[in-house]
């Protein structure tokens, strides 16, 4: 059993700490030997903080003992956790996957990060992603390529391909990433584990780096549903530090788990099963439809008619933003400054020259293309405009509807370097999770089955704004009917 | 869409990023290939539609004015490339030496 610990769920874990089975300093000493053992090949982590997870271990193991009453610790008591590489945690270095913050620390910590320790988690260390979550493979990484623990020639998606993969290879218990156009929901699809994009506002991104600010949400990546949902409970809820949180009641996402989908009603949107996609993806996604109904739900063809406008939205409208918030890497108060530089006109343009890689660069150009002068208009109100019908497309289908379910990827991981020089082909990969962020709306990936390759398969669940317990429940009711979710890569026979 | 040299000189200037001949010429050829991909939303009529900037109904909070901690001057020159008497240090702006505009 001990030299097992790493494969436990959150929960599973918490309740084998709390009987006494268990101590933390235990669970998170095989979580680092995991790491030692396997990390090398997967390469999830850009930095590891052992001392300091066996010292907050150390400490959930002394709250442990002297609680009688333990029922009442949270959840997260003495569970180790990784963080994706965007989000400020005190002690470690935020370095965004980008040379331009390679030894960038944080001067204060992330709300969401607060909240974890509050609740007794063990931070880890920080995971591999693509350069300021830009991309959907973290190949754009500034450091290096993550690999699928499925199959390490492959990409464990993007950009929380990092968490995804520590959580699929067992070397966390649970991961947090965050979802800009699907930067969560894509690699747990790629790397057979739970990915949560919350409704934007319901988690703070105070001390999030910000890419898109109004699409970025952070999430929870868990090896069950019951695993996120705990891990989104101890996240979820207003922040004054960030305007756009929102100040409205946070439910116990667990107690939404009653494993009864009688009566939902299920929306299949057709435009989401689409010429060139994998065959197995559609067969094993309307399998994953066919199950819900069989479990008592009602599914009904729905139509989410400007679908094929999501990605031309949110490539102009993110970068746009992006344009604007990575303006502030100046060289002046943090981060590299070009050694070569001589004025300050220079120190702007060679430092960020030098300090960003191709893809950030790309997105720069376009989004600073879209606000310029003259093609304003023409690009980025106008994809704002048809934005608003993305979003209506979603509020008239949740009037017939409570979820709706789709694939989560158009296809299974792909091989690393497969569609690095084509980026139209890599934007491509965020089909089908783009609308949700330029939406407001909240979706989920969990493993719905395999393909021929033997690369997981996800099932995507999308809920209206502030409707996680709904997308929760029927993810939790899929995931006891099956046992996708148990599987794991095995790592040696590669 | 087609893109010249120009534009992305210009656009490269507009984000103060410096680029290669060989990265103008990858950006000319990519940018252009992404925009004309994205000329479909053209076609869609949005004569009536408002733009939307945030999914969220938001509007602006109030707070009582009390003062706060907030970083300290050394922690906020922590990160910085260069500094001097607690300030952030930086290259000439004016002068014959500053090329700037």
């Amino acid at each position: 059993m001990a030299n097992d610990l790493h494969t436990l769920t959150i929960h599973e874990a918490a309740d084998l700490l709390r009987s006494g089975a268990i101590s933390s300093v235990a669970l998170t000493e095989a979580v680092l030997e995991r790491i030692v053992a396997v990390d090398n090949d997967v390469k999830a982590y850009l930095a590891l903080t052992p001392e300091a997870a066996l010292a907050d271990a150390a400490a959930a193991d002394a709250t442990l003992a002297a609680t009688d009453d333990r029922a009442t610790l949270p959840a997260l008591l003495g569970i180790p956790l990784a963080i994706k590489d965007v989000l400020m945690v005190e002690g470690m270095p935020t370095t965004c996957g980008s040379r331009i913050l390679e030894n960038f620390m944080p001067p204060y910590e992330a709300t969401a990060v607060g909240k974890l320790r509050a609740a007794g988690a063990v931070i880890l260390g920080k995971t591999n992603t693509d350069e300021f979550a830009m991309g959907s493979s973290t190949e754009n990484s500034a450091y290096f390529t993550t690999h699928n623990p499925w199959d390490l020639t492959r990409v464990p998606g993007g950009s929380s391909g990092g968490s995804a993969a520590a959580v699929a290879s067992d070397q966390c218990l649970g991961a947090f990433g965050t979802d800009t156009g699907g930067s969560v929901r894509q690699p747990a699809s790629l790397c057979g584990v739970v990915g949560m994009k919350p409704t934007y506002g319901r988690v703070s991104r105070y001390g999030l780096v910000a890419f898109a600010s109004s699409l970025d949400q952070i999430g929870p990546l868990a090896k069950d549903v019951t695993d996120a949902a705990l891990l989104l409970n101890a996240v979820a809820g207003y922040d004054p530090r960030d305007s756009t949180s929102m100040n409205v009641s946070v439910p116990d996402y667990r107690a939404a788990l009653t494993g009864d989908v009688r009566g939902l009603r299920i929306g299949v949107p057709r435009e989401y099963f689409i010429d060139g996609m994998q065959p197995e993806v559609e067969q094993a996604v309307r399998t994953a439809i066919d199950a819900l109904a069989a479990l008592g739900a009602e599914v009904v063809e729905i139509s989410l008619p400007n679908t094929e406008h999501a990605l031309p939205v949110y490539y102009l409208v993110a970068p746009a933003e992006a344009s604007a918030n990575l303006a502030r890497y100046d060289g002046v108060r943090y981060g590299l400054r070009h050694p070569d530089a001589e004025t300050m006109w220079q120190g702007y343009t060679m430092t960020r020259g030098a300090g960003f890689g191709p893809e950030v660069k790309r997105r720069i150009m376009l989004g600073t293309y879209a606000l310029s002068a003259g093609y304003y208009d023409a690009y980025y109100l106008k994809a704002q405009q048809v934005r608003t019908l993305l979003k209506q497309d979603f509020e008239r289908a949740f009037e017939r509807v409570d979820v709706i379910a789709c694939p989560t990827s158009p296809t299974t991981a792909f091989r690393i370097g497969e569609k690095a020089d084509d980026p139209l082909s890599m934007y491509l990969a965020d089909v089908f999770t783009l609308s949700l962020n330029l939406a407001g709306n909240c979706g989920l990936s969990l493993p719905c089955g395999f393909d021929e390759a033997g690369l997981p398969i996800g099932l995507q669940l999308i809920g209206p704004a502030f409707g996680e317990e709904t997308v929760l429940r029927a993810a939790h009711a899929y995931e006891q009917a099956t046992d996708w979710h148990r599987q794991r890569p095995d790592l040696r026979a590669q | 869409m087609s893109l010249t040299t120009n534009d992305v000189e210009h656009i490269a200037h507009l984000a103060r990023l410096e680029l290669t001949a060989d990265e103008i010429d990858q950006y000319r050829r990519q940018l252009s290939d992404i925009l004309d991909h994205f000329a479909v939303l053209a076609q869609v009529d949005t004569s009536a539609i408002l733009p939307t900037a945030s999914v969220l109904p938001l509007r602006s909070v109030m707070r009582a004015d009390t003062m706060q901690p907030g970083l300290s001057t050394e922690d906020a020159l922590a990160n910085a490339p260069d500094q001097q008497d607690g300030f952030f240090r930086v290259p000439a702006i004016f002068g014959d030496d500053a090329d700037g505009e």
